[in-house]
């Protein structure tokens, strides 16, 4: 087919702690917890007070700069805490779950009839907006936009990444009829990649453009399949919606009921039980993942572009990963001798993993070095599969020359497509956070 | 381990964060760092990182340059000892040598490091191993009979010029290195260029001629060596830029770790192939007749090419501009040998001369890359227009 995407340049970094293929329904917790930090760029303005009650879709806060934008109780309960950090900044708004959910009705709604200005209020009432993200910039979309397309990646490539057909499995109804609500939204096309090596039901779903995905991570990553697909240029608006976001959205067309249920992998080498979970969204991660040590890092995500929960936290808002790898705080005596410490994975050929490709690693958090200069060219390249000079671009990004970044594709990336050159580079250069920042910077200066 | 360990973290107490040695963390990082590979976790980004770093590097790097080095040493001997028509053992050539030349290489890396050292506690930040590499490369590349005093100057003037001055690591312009020997070049002609100063002690024993193949041929005079001994490096020259052979090995370090740019030295390799042929077929003096694969052989050409020009700061960094550089820089240094007899060596200028042209050569090629996307813009708004 035509629309084949065939990724070269990338890696695989082949890991200990894969999830089995066993769903199971994790305990119910207690706690509950929605973080304004997850929407990255949201200031939240708080509707509910400490103490009050809610139900499941009810707003618990709304975006200060677009008050259009709602977010919603996973569950429902008492707002127990609002959690605040330095600055008074908002980091959790806890919510004591009740034993079994009400939901708040939204009514269940006929999809065909529906115009796109309909759906988006329904989609914007029901907090279910918080889903659509925009490129560039990887943040909440702005309702106003019209998009040029729409593109789901139903294909995860990023180390023990949860496996998305499994995951929607069960809910094939659902993700057919969010695609059939959000294909709405625009009238350019709304794409779906799936793994080429895989034959389910995906790749029967109706009302999109299928696209064929092969090649190493990040093939998997939505940003790099628009790149393949229909580039962001300058000015451009494009929407990403997860998958199983996408059969949440379904569900609540469906039902009128704001359903967070999601089906997350808990994998590591530290994961007492490497298996999937159903659960909801912004559920406290401890009573999933069971008693683990204190050297053990948990990571809401996979472990490229996750976030440290640290051992109270919460499950975030668009994971379907909760990574547990060790803390890497030892010291490995003249660890930096090459072809030392083989166990430690690289795709440098200083070290002799390279010799065993389908080796599987444990890996933990240590820096393996420190922070240096930008010295060795080449390495970044070989990861980045997108036609743009990633070293060039985060220099830019590193002095903030706003027509340099746009001249080197800035609109084009998102801090995940430069999760592997963070994990390849010397120098140990952050480049992740150095791209969130300098995307910042261009919300700024040119919206 | 762990024993010594503590050890260290308590001789290391009084640099921590608050304590009253805090500014000079960095000197003592330096040494510590050495021994153990910190216990630093990832703060931010990616949580797992690749065992890569920069000391792995750099020292992949100075184990490449070992070949060279170590048969450089044996060269030094082995040209001093033979021009005096005495019996001598390989041992007595070693021997020799490694008194001529250990001391260049600790007087480099006391000069550079110290200078280092000094810059990262000034700056605030930690002791960058590039040095590791440019204090060995430095002595590697000067005639053996070189004062200390003036290799400790040269040293002084590429870290302090060449690299500090423009920022540091990472930021310099020319490959440090050969800053280092294009300052002693040009301000201690005597002592780095003509026909006494290759071989230890040419200038006293009068007789003989230690002159370089190079040098012999821009005076219109015979070479005596055949291509094997140009190949194997017992030749006059700077110390440890003789051996193709040994350079060789060094190349197939670098090029098998990924390290240097194979990119680089095919280009050079293709460029200075390409261009002594061309003399070949002109073929109007002594140095435009010599074969085109033994051009390839003598003088610093295999040197320069493996382990200066693929100094990856100084040179091209995108994959296209490698190529270009590489095949310039083999193209500028027979032109500069076959053209310019006052400087014999070309291999030194062509490379100073791309390195300044390498950000040059990057931009065009990146400008390929904006112009497509910039077509593709317009092609966009003209279609929705």
């Amino acid at each position: 087919m035509s629309n084949d995407i065939k990724i070269r340049k990338g890696l695989n970094i082949k890991l200990k702690g894969e999830a089995e293929k066993i769903i199971s329904d994790a305990p119910r917790s207690k706690n509950f917890a929605i973080k304004p930090t997850d929407f990255h760029g949201v200031i939240p303005k708080m509707v509910v007070k400490e103490g009050e009650s809610v139900k499941a879709g009810d707003t618990i806060f709304y975006s200060k700069y677009s008050d259009k934008v709602k977010f919603v109780s996973p569950v429902s309960g008492t707002l127990k805490e609002i959690k605040r950090g330095a600055k008074r900044r908002i980091l959790e708004v806890i919510i004591e779950a009740d034993s079994t959910d009400t939901y708040k009705d939204f009514g269940a709604k006929d999809v065909e009839g529906m115009s796109a200005e309909a759906i988006k209020e329904h989609m914007l009432g029901s907090g279910c907006w918080s889903f659509v993200k925009q490129r560039p910039y990887d943040i909440i979309a702005n309702p106003d936009d019209t998009p040029k397309a729409i593109f789901i990646s139903g294909m995860a490539t990023a180390p023990l990444a949860a496996d998305i057909e499994f995951l929607l499995e069960k809910r094939k109804e659902d993700f057919q009829l969010g695609v059939d609500v959000i294909s709405k939204l625009t009238e350019g096309k709304t794409h779906l990649s799936v793994d080429k090596r895989s034959a389910s039901f995906l790749t029967d779903t109706k009302g999109v453009e299928l696209h064929k995905v092969s090649g190493p991570h990040p093939a998997g990553n939505v940003g790099v399949q628009i790149h393949h697909i229909d580039p962001v240029n300058a000015g451009e608006r494009v929407w990403v919606i997860n998958p199983e976001d996408v059969a949440i959205i379904g569900s609540l067309f469906k039902t009128g009921k704001f359903d967070a249920t999601r089906v997350v992998a808990v994998v590591g080498t530290e994961a007492p039980k490497a298996q999937y979970f159903r659960l909801k969204l912004g559920t406290d991660v401890k009573d999933v993942i069971g008693e683990v040590s204190t050297d053990v890092r948990i990571i809401s995500g996979d472990v490229l572009t996750g976030d440290n929960i640290g051992h109270d936290g919460f499950l975030g808002f668009y994971h379907n990963t909760i990574s547990l790898i060790p803390e890497g705080n030892t010291y490995r005596m003249l660890g930096w001798l090459p072809f030392k410490d083989n166990n430690i994975p690289s795709m440098s050929k200083t070290s002799l993993s390279w010799l065993f490709p389908d080796k599987k690693y444990k890996v933990d958090t240590n820096l393996n070095g420190e922070e240096r200069a930008l010295v060795v060219t080449g390495e970044m390249e070989k990861v980045m599969p997108m036609d743009i000079y990633p070293m060039q671009l985060l220099k830019e990004c590193m002095v903030q020359n706003i027509e340099k970044m746009e001249n080197l594709g800035i609109y084009e990336v998102a801090p995940e497509d430069f999760a592997l050159v963070d994990y390849v580079n010397t120098s140990k250069v952050e480049a992740q956070a150095i791209v969130r920042e300098a995307l910042d910077i261009m919300i700024k200066e040119v919206g | 381990m762990s024993s010594l360990r503590k050890k260290i973290d308590q001789l290391k107490k009084p640099f921590n964060k608050g304590e009253k040695l805090e500014k000079f963390a960095p000197a003592f990082n330096a040494f510590d760092t050495f021994l153990f590979v910190p216990n630093h976790t990832t703060k931010k980004g990616a949580h797992i990182r690749d065992a890569v770093d920069l000391k792995r590097t750099m020292i992949t790097v100075v184990i490449a340059l070992l070949p060279a080095l170590i048969y450089g040493i044996y060269n030094a001997g082995y040209q001093h000892l033979s021009q005096l028509g005495e019996a001598f053992t390989t041992m007595d050539a070693f021997a020799h040598g490694a008194w001529k030349v250990l001391p260049m290489v600790a007087v480099s890396y006391i000069v550079g490091l110290g200078v280092e050292f000094i810059f990262a506690i000034y700056r605030g930040h930690e002791v960058n191993e590039g040095f590791l590499v440019t204090g060995l490369l430095i002595p590697m590349i000067m005639p053996v009979d070189i004062p200390l005093w003036m290799v400790a100057v040269s040293v002084a003037f590429a870290v302090l010029i060449g690299k500090e001055a423009f920022g540091g690591t990472g930021m310099n312009i020319l490959n440090p290195a050969l800053t280092a020997r294009a300052f002693a070049f040009f301000a201690y002609p005597t002592y780095m260029s003509g026909n006494k100063v290759w071989v230890s002690d040419a200038s006293t024993v009068d007789a003989v001629s230690g002159e370089t193949i190079l040098g012999t041929l821009a005076a219109g005079k015979e070479v005596a060596y055949d291509s094997w001994t140009m190949f194997s490096g017992a030749i006059p020259g700077s110390i440890a830029e003789t051996s193709t052979l040994w350079i060789l090995v060094g190349a197939a370090i670098l090029i098998l770790t990924g390290v240097g740019s194979w990119r680089i030295m095919a280009g050079g390799l293709i460029g200075g192939a390409f261009m002594a042929f061309l003399f070949n077929l002109w073929g109007a003096n002594s140095l435009m007749t010599f074969p085109w694969i033994e051009q390839l052989l003598v003088g610093g050409f295999a040197f320069g090419l493996v382990f200066m020009a693929t100094d990856p700061v100084s040179a091209a960094q995108t994959l296209k501009g490698k190529w270009i550089y590489g095949i310039l820089i083999g193209i500028f240094s027979i032109m500069i040998r076959v053209f310019n007899p006052a400087y014999p060596e070309g291999v030194m200028l062509a490379i100073l001369l791309m390195n300044v042209f390498a950000p040059t050569i990057d931009h065009y090629v990146i400008q390929a890359n904006v112009k497509r996307r910039k077509k593709r813009l317009s092609a966009t708004t003209a279609k929705s227009v």
